[in-house]
């Protein structure tokens, strides 16, 4: 049976978030369709990456290692992904769908003529049939996202190409190791075989990577602001807010496209995916982009001068009203009435 | 001194800003002609970048070469009055429920029929599907290099097109040699506005399609004004499988198509009165979730 793979990115010499949490949804996909879980890692010194990746339940690691290999630059990495899927013919290949997967994925998928689906927020195996061909398929993958501003969710398939890849994001997927002791292979690539001179045209210059500041994946309590916060000075509400419950400020797609605040800390689908035990949306609307990316929040407290806005509809709290007015009151009672 | 020639890939799309009831069709497709349309976001930051290139290198020249209905045209007019030199629209029924592949296939063959380019650029994504998979698919048809996520065109120089990339925690400045493929985010500079000047040059600009519905009385003007002509292409007009077209070309099929209908669970209404905010906290207080 054929395999399902994972490119695993790797920045100074550890491997994603994202990726890690592929490899727990890989295991999953690959133990229903009792086939290998593979990965691959492409990079420069790469000797120990197998530790990390082996305890999610990877049975065969294809390890790529060469100076010119990182940081990651698209025509090499996509000539050994190629090559490599062209030799193993994995059924399903998953992705991170961050600046490199995304910048990897389509490029892939364009060489093998197989089909690609973005930012997929869950990922099922299942059937179906081809009524006008009379054909049925077994055990496909079933892409599954929002798509067309929100308003859908579609279920994506590839009955006939492989493999059938898909892109997630950061966030969507837990991780969780799968058996801290498991044993694979790991497979050394003569690199000079999968890559030629050409690939190297491309030069990186310059080169500044900052680890995120921003950690609104981790934090126990968001106050996240949409649109309807209003302006930039309103967010300052939210910051004290989030500052004196000890969490972080999130935002809506529509609040960073409107320059209120900075794309890192932006929330949904587009965004990162979040699961505070409380989650406070000021001036949220709800589109379900925005939805996807914190539904999954313990507790909801939706603050919207608008009645109907969809977000009340998924919300514990409904609080109808203005942000400016609303967040001090709720600063002024906790300070008053805690320690 | 010479300049480049630019082409922009950029996609007319329905505004999902401001979706009604008829937007979807019964096989999942997406029912265009309900929408309102407008020139893609991220194309016009990429059309922005192409403008200041020929601003820095005189004799540069922009074509804007977009997929879609009759209608698409529109954006095409929309590029020339900001600065764009001329427009091809391609367009055929053959090419309906293209996927990402399909699409990057088509416009690939349209790119090798223009043939010559240096730079093609165009943005990151659309907001219909935001899969931003076109680009890298175009370049890869064509196997050129490709630059994603770029904020910034900095320089070109001996045969290298620099530019600064911004990753999703940091950024990178890069270089990489004509022909090649340029995405744009849409933290780059927004487009620069219509000019008073080219609006009145283009205003009539139109594909044949076009000028068969038009006043036949003003028909001499295109035959002595050929800047008014949009190119438009079918899929004959390009060389192409048809195999690779269409929904048959298009690997990915959309198995079904949900609606999203919101489950409302009992929430808990208040208002912004003092006591109902203070009884809140101090539900919250009480049950842990803060303090």
């Amino acid at each position: 049976m054929n395999s399902v793979f994972v490119y695993c990115e790797i920045e100074d010499g550890q491997i994603a978030e994202v990726s890690q949490e592929l490899l727990t949804k890989g295991k999953g996909l690959a133990n229903e369709l009792k086939c290998k879980l593979e990965a691959i890692a492409i990079g420069h010194k790469l000797e120990n990456i197998g530790k990390d990746i082996f305890p999610y339940g990877v049975d065969v690691l294809y390890v790529a290692d060469d100076k010119r290999l990182a940081p990651y630059s698209t025509l090499p990495h996509t000539s050994i992904v190629v090559k490599l899927f062209e030799e193993q013919k994995p059924q399903i290949a998953l992705m991170g769908a961050s600046s490199i997967g995304r910048d990897l994925g389509p490029r892939v998928s364009s060489a093998l003529h197989s089909g690609l689906t973005a930012d997929c927020t869950s990922l099922v195996i299942g059937d179906h049939e081809d009524k006008k061909a009379g054909k049925v398929y077994e055990n496909l993958l079933y892409q599954i996202r929002p798509a067309f501003g929100g308003n859908i969710i579609a279920t994506i398939i590839n009955p006939d190409h492989r493999p059938q890849m898909a892109t997630v994001r950061e966030g969507v997927m837990k991780k969780e190791i799968y058996d801290a002791a498991y044993k694979g292979e790991t497979v050394k690539l003569d690199v000079s075989k999968y890559v030629t001179d050409a690939d190297f045209v491309c030069e990186i210059i310059e080169r500044h990577i900052e680890k995120s500041k921003v950690n609104i994946k981790g934090a126990p309590i968001i106050v996240s602001g949409g649109y309807g916060v209003g302006s930039k000075e309103n967010f300052n509400l939210l910051f004290e807010l989030a500052e004196v419950l000890g969490g972080e400020v999130g935002a809506s797609r529509a609040a960073v496209d409107a320059g209120y605040i900075e794309h890192e800390r932006q929330i949904g689908q587009t965004g990162t995916t979040v699961r505070p035990k409380l989650y406070i949306a000021c001036g949220i609307s709800g589109q379900i982009q925005h939805r996807a990316g914190m539904e999954e929040s313990a507790q909801i407290i939706a603050i919207n001068t608008d009645p109907e806005a969809p977000i009340n509809s998924i919300a514990d709290y409904v609080i109808t009203g203005d942000v400016a007015e609303i967040l001090p009151k709720m600063i002024k009672y906790y300070k008053a009435n805690t320690k | 001194m010479k300049g480049y020639k630019i082409i922009v890939l950029a996609k007319q799309v329905p505004d999902t800003r401001n979706v009604g009831k008829d937007a979807m069709k019964a096989d999942g497709t997406v029912n265009r002609a309900a929408l309102p349309a407008i020139f893609n976001p991220e194309d016009l930051n990429a059309l922005e970048q192409a403008l200041r290139i020929k601003d820095t290198f005189p004799g540069t020249t922009i074509t804007i070469l977009t997929m879609g209905p009759g209608r698409a045209a529109e954006i095409i007019r929309e590029g020339m009055f900001r600065g764009a030199d001329d427009g091809i629209l391609l367009t055929d029924r053959a090419f309906a429920g293209s996927d990402t592949l399909a699409t990057s296939y088509a416009l690939g063959q349209a790119l090798k029929r223009i043939g010559k380019f240096d730079i093609i650029i165009a943005g990151r994504q659309a907001i219909d599907g935001d899969t931003a998979q076109v680009g890298p698919q175009v370049a890869e048809k064509l196997s050129i290099p490709q630059l994603t996520y770029v904020e910034e065109v900095k320089a070109i120089e001996k045969g290298k097109v620099i530019v600064k990339r911004r990753l999703e925690r940091g950024v990178e400045v890069v270089s990489c040699p004509m022909p090649l493929v340029i995405t744009v985010n849409s933290s780059a500079p927004d487009c620069r506005a219509r000019n008073a000047r080219l609006l009145m040059k283009y205003k009539h600009a139109k594909t044949v399609s076009e000028l068969q519905n038009s006043n036949e009385d003003y028909l001499h003007l295109y035959n002595d004004r050929p800047y008014l002509n949009i190119v438009e292409w079918t899929v004959n007009d390009i060389e192409s499988n048809p195999e690779e077209l269409g929904l048959s070309g298009s690997p990915t099929k959309v198995k079904t198509v949900e609606n999203v209908v919101l489950q409302a669970k009992e929430a808990k209404v208040i208002t912004s009165a003092d006591d109902n905010i203070d009884a809140l906290m101090k539900e919250l207080i009480a049950s842990h979730t803060i303090g």
